[in-house]
C-alpha cells in the first residue's frame, strides 16, 4: 500500500471540499465544505509523516485540527448572528459589508 | 486485508464527502460529514496516526459535529435548490473543480518525491501514540501549542462576542423583544 494511495484520496477529497463551497449556497454548508477541505489537508499530512517515518506531520495535523474548530466555533456564531438579525442564510445574497 | 481496509475507508470517505454537498437538508449533510469523519479516523489507524484518529473521534466526529447539529437545527433546516440561478453557475462550478483535480493528479503523479511512491520505512515501536505526539509538542513544539490555545480562547471569546444578542441597536432579532 504506496503511500501514493492516500495523496490521491487526499486530492480527491479536497477537490469535492472544494466543488461544494463553489455549488452550496448555505453557508452551514460551506462550512461543511471547509471542513472536507481541511480533512482532506489533514490526511495528506498523516500520508506524508508516514512516508518520512516521522510523527512531527501529525503534530501538524493536530494544529489543523484546533484551526479547524476555531473556524467552526467562530463561523457558527456568524450564522447564529445572521440568523438572529433576520439576515438571509444564504452568501448570494449577502454581497454588502455594510453594517 | 490492508487494502480491505484502506478501499471501505475510502469510499466511506468519498461517499461521505459526496453526501454532504449532495445533500440538500443541512442537518443531513452533518450527519454525512460524521461518516466521512470516522472513515477518515480509520485511514488515520491504518497510517499509525492512533492519537490523531482518537482525537479525529472525540474531537471532530464529537464535539464539533455536536455544535453544528445544534446550530442546523437553531436555524432550522431549510431545503434549499441545489442550484441558484446565477447563469453559468451550473457548468462552471463542476468543471473548475474538475480542473483543481486534474491539476493535483497531475502534481501527484508527476512529483519528483521518491518516498511517496513507497510504503515508508519500517517505523519504530510506539510510532504516533499518545506519548509520543506529547512528547512531540512539549519538547519540539511548545511555542506552537501555546499558541494554539491562544488562539482557541480568541475563538471561544470571538463566538461568545458574535452570538450574543446585541443590545446597542434598535433592531428586533429573533430571540425576543426589542432590546432597548
Amino acid at each position: 500500500m504506496t503511500v501514493t494511495w492516500y495523496v490521491v484520496l487526499s486530492a480527491v477529497l479536497f477537490t469535492i471540499g472544494a466543488g461544494g463551497v463553489l455549488i452550496r449556497r448555505s453557508p452551514l454548508v460551506i462550512l461543511l465544505c471547509l471542513e472536507l477541505m481541511l480533512n482532506a489537508g489533514n490526511l495528506a499530512l498523516v500520508a506524508f509523516s508516514r512516508a518520512h517515518g516521522n510523527a512531527e506531520g501529525q503534530v501538524f495535523a493536530l494544529i489543523v485540527m484546533v484551526v479547524a474548530a476555531c473556524e467552526v466555533v467562530v463561523g457558527l456564531g456568524l450564522i447564529v448572528a445572521m440568523f438572529r438579525r433576520r439576515l438571509p442564510l444564504n452568501v448570494d445574497d449577502l454581497r454588502s459589508l455594510k453594517g | 486485508m490492508i487494502y480491505v481496509a484502506f478501499f471501505a475507508g475510502a469510499i466511506g470517505a468519498v461517499g461521505g464527502a459526496i453526501a454532504v454537498i449532495a445533500m440538500r437538508n443541512a442537518f443531513y449533510s452533518v450527519l454525512a460529514l460524521v461518516i466521512h469523519l470516522v472513515s477518515l479516523a480509520g485511514l488515520f489507524l491504518l497510517l499509525y496516526a492512533q492519537f490523531i484518529a482518537a482525537a479525529q473521534i472525540v474531537v471532530y466526529a464529537g464535539a464539533v459535529m455536536v455544535l453544528y447539529v445544534f446550530v442546523a437545527a437553531y436555524v432550522g433546516a431549510a431545503e434549499e435548490p441545489l442550484w441558484e440561478p446565477i447563469p453559468g453557475q451550473r457548468f462552471l462550478a463542476p468543471m473548475l473543480a474538475a480542473a483543481l483535480l486534474v491539476e493535483l493528479g497531475i502534481a501527484i503523479l508527476g512529483t519528483g518525491l521518491s518516498a511517496i511512491d513507497s510504503g515508508g520505512p519500517k517505523l519504530p515501536g510506539g510510532f504516533g501514540t499518545p506519548s509520543q505526539i506529547g512528547t512531540l509538542l512539549l519538547e519540539h513544539f511548545l511555542v506552537v501549542f501555546e499558541a494554539a490555545s491562544m488562539l482557541l480562547l480568541v475563538a471561544a471569546v470571538g463566538a461568545v462576542t458574535l452570538a450574543a444578542r446585541s443590545r446597542k441597536r434598535g433592531e428586533p432579532d429573533r430571540a425576543g423583544e426589542t432590546p432597548a
